[in-house]
């Protein structure tokens, strides 16, 4: 049923008030011989009928919440307090649009000024944006972004390889048209002394992921000052759960900040949606992309809340806009909003160090399986890079048999890293899970 | 709406005085007024080195966003950092205090091609009887 | 009536979440790497709730009322489709997880790419981009990519009628391009003789909304669509105003090359307060290969790559990249939860149900227009799709702008039609009801437009100060750009 709710007689009236005898008479200028194609989609399904359908579907799936979960690599399963799906599921929140007409929007649009605000505490930057699509398409942005602040003179992108590479590839996808050059990535071996050699006078930006795609922290000491140096802008792409713990960006000089918020409430969702943040300095705040939320007041002096600065924006600037961004993520950043304010200032440092301690002591029992070699060297944070005896994707499908969903196949993207597991501990695996874990890789390596 | 005389004009509403080898730029009350509320100008850098007709910077207002063309080639010499925190500047005094650059004027010659106050205002009266801008 | 920031509320040491203690021994915390404090809110778990419903309840959203935005189609998004993306199975799935892990949900993606196929009649379907400009971008870069692989590096030109939506231009210089605008004629319809003026080897695409932004359905789209291809040209649809030609014309089938779609809009998966959406793009079999991906693909036999875990009941689904793809778009492969709501959306309505919807859409926006063409400028007297285009600029009231009479319908419990959009019509406003409006629902509202048309000629100043009854009234957005305060600060 398509949520029509005319009756015949309503039709009738209706028709009769438009001057029409049939439907087929609204739609005189589609071209006769192509109207009223066929269709064959499914017939329709009741509702009973359709999520019968689709809890079968959706069964056919070994999802995490009956297989343990040892992978990260982009996505993590962290622990969801169930207030922040009951306020999101309000639908005064969903099904909402767009809130340009403020006076009528303000729910959504403190929401995102406190979202906006809590960003900036975590990342230590000056200003965020309503959000980007993803942690991929955040640091594509980025990119453009710095390429504008050089005046679209500078050609050139340092990268470390161990930014997650489909940000990588994302980021080349969105500069094909833009005749830029993205370096640093052709090797493993280009650490963060190596690459901030190869940052020049054609350098728009360095940028530099913590932890890493291999979940070790960079020591950002001293970088933005390289960087600077060479008038080049530094973009960090970090985690938001590691930033209850460690350094923000912005006090190490970072110009710009991005990364995934899907760790701040979101579940995985396979993938999507997802949340792009993206924070920079005060001074840079005209030249990003995104949509914005300030505080301003009403025609009796209340504070209230706008979307704002939005000449920057692709509906007023058209062609000469950044970005063509519109629709966002901001249901999501609402509910990074929530998490973040549900768990706080001593909430979120705990599940970071939970995530800490518990991804540590799975590489202390990793490491101690004959056969397996832990191969993280630095501080590390959620993830661990482990050697295999056998390939990874032999272990995974035996894990599977032990209810067990194993850690990401670094062999995929990095041709040195055959039979290297990522592994991730967050703070929902219990001591018993990582012990069987552990068990369970012994007995699968054979 | 003022036209102010002594000054050089483009169709495209910028206006220019001349000091000497230098000029100052800046926009026309009417430029001003089609805008409405100034609340960001984006300037370019000193040293910038820029020809007759190129885009200089922006203007912006809440709903809308206008380029400003240079209406002489030159350097950049200063640029008005005041319309940073007081953007609304180019509103109250567009032909004052909502100046937005100076410029070393590298090629006198260019003046001929500008209009002079009354040529503007009759461009802008033409512009209003066609009823269009 | 004002809700007290998040940051204002609470107090130190309190925290709405609860913790267990660590069960592993604890690591040694790498020192230098600590920060100092971290300044998020601290409040209890009442706290937090009362704040979050009371700012909800500042709100309107379609679950309050009317929402006639032009050109977003606000209708209602059904409940099951929430039920069904909160599935264990489907919401906590990882992305990475092995293929024959996650078969559900790759059926899931490839039926919707079938699904979307046969509506739209395109050949090949990415549900990667994740907003109606994302799949813009991904077209432009596929057009982009064909001439390029053509050998042909000459077309750097893009024609936007001067009605499009901004996301089109600026789609276009993202990918390095330049925009010549054509004109619209006086029917609304793309001006024929300025396109054919403009159409030469220079001219990469043209991108054609189609029912236009107008809410028109182009009297002679054929020929737009046969000019641009004539001097080798490609097609670009923006299918944001799909809503109005499912099952009454497949874009393919008009000379369409590549279109994306909004999901969030026909295909009723909530608009969230501004995303997440999902904007699929569709391509002809000439475009197929550049598709951005990954993408779904099914083969029969139930032999997937690690066979060990697959059930023997074929068919096998697995992810794929097409052969000459502009790349990825983001990580991942798109917004999986927004994908399921459509899914669910398009098997509970079927062909006719879907068809029944673009009808009533269309139906909808007409009684309206006969409503009003009388009492507002209605600059294009033609049968309308499924939204029209007035004007505010009452020819009685010219102190009244289109600004005034937005606002004013909030007194009446309505969100605002689409404003100042688009350009070509001064003051406009643009309305687009949908199908799950009633026809008691769109008469009251029609009382209210005529009613305010009144009071502007009567009593312009109630036009003026409005709104009145709203949470807030109307809100200084000068002052929010010229002293922009972007975050709450101690």
């Amino acid at each position: 049923m398509p949520y029509v709710p005319h009756s015949d007689a309503d039709r009738a009236a209706m028709m009769k008030a438009v001057g029409i005898q049939k439907m087929d008479d609204l739609f005189q200028d589609v071209p006769a011989h192509l109207r009223y194609p066929k269709m064959d989609l499914p017939e329709p399904l009741s509702e009973m009928e359709l999520m019968a359908e689709l809890t079968a579907m959706s069964e056919r799936n070994a999802d995490l919440k009956h297989f343990m979960c040892f992978l990260g690599a982009g996505a993590y399963c962290h622990y969801i307090p169930s207030v922040v799906d009951q306020i999101v599921s309000r639908s005064e929140f969903y099904t909402a649009y767009t809130p340009y007409q403020a006076e009528i929007s303000q729910g959504t649009l403190q929401g995102i000024f406190e979202y906006q605000s809590m960003i900036c505490a975590l990342t230590g930057m000056d200003v965020a944006n309503a959000s980007h699509y993803d942690g991929a398409t955040a640091v594509a942005e980025a990119v453009v972004m710095a390429h504008n602040v050089s005046r679209k003179k500078r050609r050139k992108v340092v990268v470390s390889p161990f930014l997650h590479p489909e940000y990588r590839a994302t980021t080349r996808t969105y500069t094909q048209g833009l005749e830029l050059t993205i370096v640093g990535d052709e090797s493993v071996r280009n650490d963060l002394p190596a690459l901030l050699s190869m940052v020049d006078e054609d350098t728009m930006c360095l940028i530099v992921q913590t932890p890493n795609f291999l979940g070790e922290l960079e020591d950002l000491r001293g970088v933005a000052d390289r960087v600077h140096s060479k008038g080049a802008l530094l973009v960090v792409v970090a985690d938001p759960i590691s930033l209850g713990l460690f350094q923000p960006p912005g006090e190490h000089g970072a110009d710009i900040v991005v990364g995934e918020g899907q760790p701040l409430g979101n579940a995985i969702n396979f993938g999507g949606p997802s949340l792009g943040f993206f924070a920079t300095r005060e001074n840079l705040v005209h030249k990003m992309a995104g949509r914005l939320v300030g505080q301003t007041v009403d025609a009796e002096g209340r504070r209230g809340f706008v979307l704002t600065l939005s000449a920057r924006e692709q509906h007023i600037r058209r062609e000469k806009a950044t970005s063509n961004i519109c629709s966002n993520e901001a249901l999501n950043a609402l509910t990074a909003a929530v998490y973040m304010a549900a768990l706080g200032k001593c909430g979120l440092r705990r599940v970071a160090e939970l995530c800490y301690h518990k991804s540590h002591y799975a590489a202390h029992r990793i490491g101690r399986i004959p056969g397996f070699q832990v191969m993280t060297q630095k501080s590390f944070f959620k993830e661990f890079v482990v050697k295999c005896p056998v390939p990874v994707s032999d272990l995974n499908d035996g894990l599977l048999e032990w209810g067990i969903i194993g850690g990401y196949d670094l062999g995929r993207d990095y041709p040195e890293f055959t039979n290297h597991m990522l592994v991730c501990a967050t703070e929902t695996c219990t001591r018993e899970e990582i012990e069987y874990f552990a068990e369970a890789l012994q007995e699968v390596a054979g | 709406m003022k036209v102010e005389q002594g000054l050089l004009y483009m169709e495209s509403h910028e206006w220019a005085r001349l000091e000497g080898d230098e000029a100052v730029v800046g926009i026309s009350d009417f430029a001003q007024e089609e805008l409405n509320d100034v609340v960001y100008v984006e300037l370019p850098e000193v040293g910038d080195v820029l020809a007759h007709g190129e885009v200089f910077g922006t203007v912006e207002s809440v709903k809308a966003a206008s380029d400003v063309y240079l209406p002489l080639s030159g350097e950049i010499i200063a640029v008005n950092t005041d319309l940073e925190d007081s953007p609304q500047l180019v509103n109250e005094s567009p032909y004052g205090n909502g100046w937005f650059v100076r410029i070393r004027v590298a090629n006198p010659s260019e003046a001929k091609d500008l209009l002079s106050a009354d040529g503007y205002a009759k461009f802008l009266a033409e512009e209003a009887e066609k009823g269009g801008h | 009536m004002t809700e007290p920031l998040i940051f204002e509320i609470g107090g130190p040491g309190r925290c709405a979440a609860s913790l267990p203690d660590p069960d592993v021994p604890l690591a040694e915390l790498p020192r230098d790497y600590l920060r100092d404090g971290l300044p998020l809110p601290e409040v209890g778990e009442l706290d937090l709730v009362r704040h979050y419903v009371r700012l909800s309840q500042l709100n309107h959203a379609v679950d309050t009322g009317f929402y006639p935005l032009g050109s977003c189609t606000m209708k209602y998004n059904p409940k099951m489709n929430e039920a069904a993306a909160r599935l264990p199975g489907f919401a906590h799935t990882h992305p990475y997880q092995d293929a024959c892990t996650v078969q559900g949900n790759l059926r899931l993606i490839y039926e919707l790419q079938e699904f979307l196929k046969d509506i739209t009649g395109f050949a090949a379907v990415s549900l990667q981009p994740a907003a109606g400009a994302h799949g813009e971008f991904a077209g432009v870069l596929m057009i982009r990519a064909y001439h390029q692989a053509r050998g042909d590096n000459k077309r750097t030109v893009m024609l936007i009628p001067d009605s499009a939506h901004g996301t089109n231009p600026a789609s276009t210089a993202m990918c390095g391009y330049t925009v010549t605008e054509i004109r619209s004629d006086s029917r609304g319809n793309v001006d024929l003789e300025d396109l054919k003026a403009h159409c030469n080897d220079d001219v990469a695409g043209i991108m054609l909304t189609n029912p236009n932004t107008l809410g028109l359905f182009d009297e002679h789209v054929l020929e737009v669509c046969e000019a641009v291809h004539g001097c080798g040209g490609l097609v670009y649809g923006d299918g944001a105003n799909l809503n109005a030609i499912i099952g009454i014309v497949k874009p393919l089938e008009l000379g369409f090359d590549v279109m994306h779609f909004n999901l969030h809009k026909t295909f009723s998966t909530p608009h969230g307060g501004g995303g997440p959406g999902s904007g699929p793009v569709g391509a002809s079999a000439a475009l197929a290969d550049f598709l951005p991906g990954p993408i779904a693909g099914m083969s029969e036999d139930s032999d997937c790559e690690s066979g060990a875990c697959c059930d023997d009941e074929g068919p096998c689904y697995s992810l794929h990249l097409p052969p000459k793809s502009v790349g990825r778009l983001k990580a991942f492969y798109g917004n999986f939860g927004v994908l399921v709501r459509a899914y669910a959306y398009i098997r509970n309505l079927g062909s006719k149900g879907l068809r029944k919807a673009a009808e009533h859409a269309v139906l909808n926006a007409n009684y309206l227009r006969v409503k009003l063409q009388d009492v507002y400028p209605l600059p294009y007297r033609r049968v309308c799709m499924h939204e029209f285009v007035l004007s505010g600029k009452l020819p009685d009231a010219p102190a009244v702008h289109t600004l005034d009479i937005a606002k004013r319908l909030m007194d009446f419990g309505y969100h605002p039609p689409t404003i100042y959009f688009p350009l070509i019509v001064p003051e406009a406003l643009m309305i687009e009801p949908t199908e799950t409006e009633s026809k008691e629902t769109l008469d009251a509202f029609a009382q209210a437009m005529i009613q305010i048309a009144e009071e502007a000629r009567a009593n312009p100043d109630l036009l003026h100060s409005a709104p009145h009854i709203t949470p807030l009234r109307r809100l200084d957005d000068v002052k929010a750009a010229r002293e922009p305060r972007l975050r709450w600060r101690p």
